[in-house]
């Protein structure tokens, strides 16, 4: 194949001197983000490799201790029954989702279908405002409002004590409603609106049309939304520790005082805990077990959001 | 005669009521939310809100409610978020430019960065407690109880939500800004910062002082951190000792006499309107970007 | 609307008595042949990823005059026309098969800068993409990215471009104002005005006028006609009558549809002076695009 005719004027299409230094300075700007990109993963493996060694060889020591109804690792004798732990947390995290879950995909399909632009507008920052109460002031309110003056007062079974599950429950369902309603929102406006006018033009009203149809289509992302908050709850500490106390009881009573697992992070971690002491060992197991189990959780939910947005997109 | 037809409703009387119902339930939901705050806010008040005045911001913790105050745990916070926030927002707006305009998508390297950055959001804050425990205040670091450990461990959990903020506020910039900008002879550097990051900042400044403020109301990594003591001093540095306003709080409120009580109360009211004054500026620049972007 | 159809394009008329020879008129597959193109497409195909964009296409862009592409959705012109600065790059997956030359060099060469090559070769999209600046930012964007002119020069450069671009006399007194304040056609008038301030030599238009009215079309069509004296420019156009009125030579693309799949790909029918194939084109698909059979 012979050469093509081509233009007879001579280009040099390299870099220019000028143009050379823009690019070493753009060399530059992408090591350095290069740089900041490794930091997250830096974090990642940070908190690997500060649990599982501590945590591994705690479990190890603990061994099949493990199963049992009684944990009270910083006594003599220690005793290293998780099971109050878990009961505790699962109470907390399932009061909480019972308060959450109505009242945040109510929200969630109030502004995905009901509300005009503007009551969008202020409905979305009041639930911003209401995400962003700390935690320690939610514990307080649990504390000071909800223990004294509802759970200890109405709650028919056992004893009242200043502590309760139930106000903890409660308190943290007031931390997720948010999360549920945002993340609920996202899924249902992503719905595409051919659908919804299909069903509005089969004479279907608004409430049909966001209850079955709307909904049955971002129900994916509702699920999502519902397991991410489901997660955030789980980890939750501050208010475990403030509104349930920190006795580790093994009850069915949610009017008793209970330890979730973070809280006793919490509880142990505070006193200075020497490295090698059973609280050391102990609270870097529970922070693995915790690690695990939210890690899991959030794999899941995100990974069912990743898969409704290709589907919309 | 011509026909006439009627356009007035005729569903059936039980469709109505369920109708009916069902957006009083939605109505009922959002009141609830609104009525939380409310709620919160006014039993703070109630038991509180005589106590308020400029003197609780210079005096420092005591247990003489009289001479308490919440200088220390105010200005620990400051110094705490201030330096996490130095550390984790450049670092953050840095990683979501190098995710969204150079690492090419859908590759697995940036997958595997998406992944780790998203579950990382997810990771309970008091773990990222125990890895300030373990490697911040002894391990290879050994920075002890202090501001910077502190910062730290709070700069870590700043990172991913500045890192998801930032790239939501990137992926909104117009992607023919860019190609605008490269039709010119710019390098995609270039592009990016002379025209993508100064169009991602509202939206980045958003998200980024709402991640500001949920640090600032953070306590359950800290618990871990020697935080919750009694500090009656300003911290003037790295090293200093150093308590924070949530920490204050919980350590009030642990006491079951009752002016503590009151004391935490106070306090709450306090950090609150701290954060309720950060959500508005971080509202108004939302509105403002919005804004832009419609005309 | 023709009084350039009967300029005779000067490109072609001395072909044999300057350089061709038999062997060398044989490797240009299609359309005329052009003494000293600027662009000297050869075998080229664009895909993106498997699937092929446009393929087999062989022609060569005479200077300073106006060169059109034309055809039904699909068929590629747009992603050949992207080719043509390495616009294309921009798209993960895309890559170019066959050689661009422009002028002696190949575009696609390793060592060619592909943003060296897009000062060169300006680029005015589809929908006016002005930056969320002034006027005057918005014109002196190209040659601040490209050097540090002094503020005197750049003056000089942004009114010299404006007036270039018919627009100076709507703009001078609001050179601060925002871009975004103006009409349609008058963006990307501006758009236009910004690729001139960095002197490039060719101008690609990809459907400049789909976003605007036909009064402002009209305006944008006279400019082309006034710009021409000086760049080279390529349009890619929806609108037949368009090609008809500016451009001195058409290629006429259509859409192949794979026979396996249901992939489509893009193929050059015939190129040629603009007046031919709008007269007497030589191939019955050409003919049926043109006098409205189909397409």
């Amino acid at each position: 194949m012979g050469e093509v005719k081509v233009g007879r004027k001579s280009v040099v299409l390299s870099p220019s001197p000028h143009l050379a230094r823009r690019l070493n300075a753009q060399r530059v700007a992408r090591y350095t983000m290069l740089l900041a990109t490794t930091m997250s993963v830096i974090v990642t493996v940070g908190i690997v490799a500060s649990l599982f060694p501590t945590a591994v060889r705690t479990m190890i020591t603990i061994g099949s201790q493990i199963i049992g109804i009684s944990w009270a690792p910083l006594f003599e004798p220690p005793e290293y029954g998780i099971l109050p732990l878990f009961t505790g947390t699962i109470f907390i995290v399932a009061i909480a989702m019972l308060v959450a879950v109505p009242v945040g995909l109510a929200a969630a399909i109030f502004l995905s279908d009901y509300a005009t632009f503007n009551l969008r507008r202020v409905v979305k920052p009041i639930l911003e405002i209401l995400a962003g109460i700390p935690t320690v002031v939610l514990g307080l309110f649990g504390l000071y409002v909800i223990n004294p003056l509802y759970v200890e007062k109405y709650w028919p079974i056992g004893e009242p004590l200043a502590y309760s599950a139930l106000g903890a429950g409660f308190v943290t369902g007031i931390l997720i409603v948010p999360i549920i309603a945002s993340v609920a929102d996202d899924a249902l406006s992503a719905v595409p609106r051919a659908m919804r006018e299909a069903a509005y033009a089969l004479g279907a009203t608004r409430r049909e049309v966001a209850s079955k149809v709307v909904f049955n289509a971002g129900l994916s992302g509702v699920v999502a939304a519902l397991i991410l908050a489901f997660a955030r709850a789980f980890g939750e500490t501050t208010i475990a520790l403030m509104v349930a106390g920190s006795f580790p009881k093994f009850t069915a009573n949610p009017g008793d005082p209970m330890m979730s697992l973070s809280a006793f992070i919490g509880f142990a971690g505070i006193g200075d805990a020497e490295v090698g002491s059973n609280a050391y060992n102990t609270i870097f197991l529970i922070g693995a077990i915790l690690f695990l189990i939210t890690l899991i959780f959030n794999i899941v939910g995100n990974r069912i959001i990743a898969r409704y947005r290709e589907a919309y997109e | 005669m011509s026909q006439t037809i009627s356009l007035k409703g005729r569903l059936s009387l039980r469709r109505t009521l369920i109708d009916g119902a069902f957006r009083f339930f939605l109505y009922l939901s959002i009141f609830i939310s609104l009525g939380m705050i409310f709620w919160i806010v006014s039993s703070l008040w109630n038991e509180a809100g005589w106590l308020l005045s400029w003197d609780l911001l210079t005096k420092y913790p005591s247990y003489d409610i009289d001479n308490a105050g919440f200088q220390s745990p105010l200005v620990g916070s400051l110094w705490v978020v201030g330096i996490a926030t130095l550390v984790a927002l450049p670092t953050g707006l840095l990683t979501a430019l190098y995710l969204e305009e150079f690492a090419g998508k859908g590759n697995k390297f940036s997958r595997l960065i998406e992944l780790n950055i998203q579950n990382l959001a997810g990771v309970p804050a008091v773990v990222f407690g125990l890895i300030g425990l373990a490697f911040i205040v002894r391990g290879f670091v050994k920075w002890g109880f202090t501001v910077g450990s502190a910062a730290a461990v709070i700069a870590m959990l700043m990172l991913p939500v500045i890192i998801i903020v930032s790239r939501e506020a990137i992926r909104a910039v117009p992607p023919s800004y860019r190609e605008g900008a490269l039709a010119l002879g710019a390098t995609p550097w270039q592009a990016v910062w002379r025209l993508v990051l100064p169009s991602a900042i509202p939206g980045t400044a958003t998200g980024s002082i709402l991640a500001v403020s949920r640090a600032i109301g953070e306590s359950a990594p800290l618990l871990l951190l020697g935080a919750l003591s009694f500090v009656t001093f300003n911290p003037t540095g790295l090293d200093s000792p150093f308590t924070i306003m949530p920490l204050t709080i919980f350590k009030y409120a642990s006491d079951s006499r009752e002016e503590f009580q009151i004391l935490a109360s106070a306090g709450s009211l306090i950090l609150m309107t701290v954060l309720f004054i950060l959500n508005l500026i971080a509202i108004i620049l939302r509105d403002i970007a919005t804004r832009k972007r419609n005309v | 609307m023709s009084n350039d159809l009967q300029t005779a394009p000067s490109h072609t008329e001395f072909v044999d008595n300057n350089q061709g020879s038999a062997a060398q008129m044989n490797e240009v597959k299609s359309g005329p042949r052009i003494i000293d193109p600027v662009f000297t497409l050869e075998d080229v195909s664009v895909s993106y990823g498997k699937y092929v964009a446009v393929t087999d296409v062989n022609l060569q862009i005479p200077s300073n005059d106006i060169t059109a592409f034309i055809g039904p959705s699909g068929c590629g012109k747009s992603t050949l026309i992207r080719t043509l600065n390495r616009t294309n790059d921009l798209i993960p997956g895309a890559s170019v098969a066959g050689k661009v030359m422009y002028h002696d060099a190949d575009l696609y060469d390793s060592k060619a800068s592909a943003v060296e090559i897009r000062r060169r070769i300006g680029m005015v999209f589809q929908k006016p993409n002005p930056f969320p600046k002034s006027i005057y930012e918005n014109v002196a964007f190209g040659p601040k990215v490209n050097g540090r002119p002094k503020k005197s020069e750049l003056d000089a450069i942004v009114e010299k471009s404006l007036r270039g671009a018919a627009l100076w006399d709507e703009v001078k007194d609001r050179l601060g104002a925002s871009a975004l304040g103006l009409s349609g056609g008058q963006q990307q008038r501006l758009c236009i005005a910004r690729s001139l301030a960095v002197q490039p030599e060719v101008i690609l238009m990809d459907e400049p006028c789909s976003a605007l009215d036909p009064i402002a079309t009209l305006r944008i069509e006279e400019l082309m006609m006034e710009l021409k004296k000086e760049y080279t420019i390529v349009i890619v156009t929806h609108n037949m009558q368009q090609a008809a009125r500016v451009s001195t030579y058409t290629a006429y693309f259509v859409t192949e549809v794979n026979p396996l799949g249901d992939l489509r790909t893009g193929k050059l029918v015939e190129y040629d002076e603009t007046k031919k194939i709008f007269s007497t084109p030589s191939d019955p698909r050409t003919e049926a695009y043109v006098t409205g059979k189909m397409g």
